[in-house]
């Protein structure tokens, strides 16, 4: 299932899904949000509720966890190669929160002379980079 | 309401203070869509906004589980009346210029990243996890605060004056978030709330260290504002709740 603002990936790539389990045909969904406000986070629910039942499954129950908390870390292989080849930035490894973003390098040219515009960007998981080298303005997911 | 008994459940009284804090702030914080200084501070500003309202959206619908009488989140939210919000004042306190929203932010995000820092091992379950989630994004708007005071106190003659002012007006509306009570004492106790007034000297040395680096005068004052924790409020609360509250008022269960 595709992520409503990063369509290019599904919501198992974010590792949002924690964790899924069945018993006597009813389906239990654990999700977890990425950010605490993040607006996608009800459209996810409805969206998971809507493809299950399209495949029969009516009696859902879907639980938000909040611990552990979610982690850029959570992001599999595969979800990070399809934000590289849509030009978006993974994340490099979580844990420093002063992030020195040294070496962020451009998914257009691969420069890595590129500066950060805004630690704020168009989702809450996203920052604002720009290249000085092709002059292109890209978007990077921000450890977290 | 008066007549509110904070002491009837501590626990309720604690979440929709958190709970307060961060929603209020959140309102004033995203007054300022379409009209920050530029655009990437004005999607800074309201996607800090946005965290805070979703960390608000979990303490409220806590808050009304706790209580137990079926309200949810946009009750609590929409339909309380002044005295009855238990935010701290200085998040309620007007944007003012860029330089007064950023001496906010900086004052409240050290606050609010020691306190999640203590909640995380709270014995109470949702406590700990919206503390789990909120730490990281409270770093983060400590972290834009930090280098915002810096750049401004550091900067031009009038980026450094207005710096200074901004500091030194809401600096009376600081000491409120460290005041102990009777409701954080007795859940204290039981290892639920963080002792706030053990917060305090860590937020002086980490205020008083960015104060040195932005080149500004710690402030001082000889009186201090409290009362928000007991929904007693200074003059700007009401207009923001008014604006906040309006539309739910007068379309009642109102929805996209």
């Amino acid at each position: 299932m595709p992520d409503p603002e990063l369509p290019m990936v599904t919501i198992g790539d974010l590792g949002i899904v924690r964790d899924v389990s069945t018993a006597d045909g009813r389906v239990e969904i654990v999700l977890t949000p990425t950010y605490s406000g993040c607006p996608a986070t009800e459209v996810i629910r409805d969206d998971v509720r809507e493809a299950l039942r399209r495949h029969g499954f009516s009696d859902v129950i879907i639980r938000t966890a909040l611990t552990p908390a979610w982690t850029t870390d959570w992001i599999t292989e595969a979800g990070r190669r399809k934000l590289a080849a849509n030009g978006i930035v993974p994340p490099s490894p979580a844990g420093s929160v002063i992030d020195l973003s040294l070496g962020v390098r451009c998914p257009r040219c691969g420069s890595v002379e590129t500066k950060l515009v805004s630690r704020f960007g168009s989702t809450p998981c996203q920052a604002m980079y720009r290249c000085t080298n092709c002059l292109e303005p890209f978007d990077r997911v921000k450890p977290h | 309401m008066s007549g509110f008994d904070l002491m009837e459940s501590p626990l309720f009284t604690y979440a929709l203070r958190l709970g307060d804090d961060a929603l209020i702030l959140a309102q004033r914080l995203s007054e300022w869509a379409s009209r920050a200084p530029e655009i990437e501070e004005d999607i800074a500003l309201t996607n800090i906004a946005l965290d805070l309202l979703g960390q608000a959206r979990t303490l409220l619908d806590y808050a009304g589980v706790v209580e137990g009488e079926g309200r949810d989140e946009d009750d609590l939210a929409y339909l309380r009346t002044e005295r009855e919000f238990f935010n701290v004042h200085l998040v309620e306190q007007e944007n003012g210029d860029f330089a007064h929203t950023i001496a906010r932010q900086l004052f409240f995000s050290t606050y609010q990243l020691a306190l999640y820092e203590e909640l995380l091992s709270s014995s109470d379950e949702t406590l700990a996890g919206v503390a789990a989630k909120g730490v990281k994004e409270a770093a983060y708007h400590h972290d834009h605060a930090m280098q915002w005071t810096m750049r401004l106190g550091d900067g031009t003659e009038d980026s450094h004056q207005r710096m200074q002012a901004a500091a030194d007006r809401l600096w009376p509306y600081t000491a409120e978030m460290f005041e102990p009570d009777d409701v954080e004492k007795s859940l204290v106790g039981k290892g639920i709330a963080v002792d706030a007034a053990s917060l305090k000297p860590r937020w002086d040395r980490s205020i008083a260290e960015v104060f040195s680096s932005a080149t500004l005068t710690m402030p001082h004052s000889v009186w201090f504002s409290h009362g928000g924790r007991r929904g007693v409020h200074t003059e700007c609360f009401g207009y923001l709740l008014a604006e906040m509250q309006y539309l739910h008022r007068i379309h009642p269960g109102a929805s996209w």
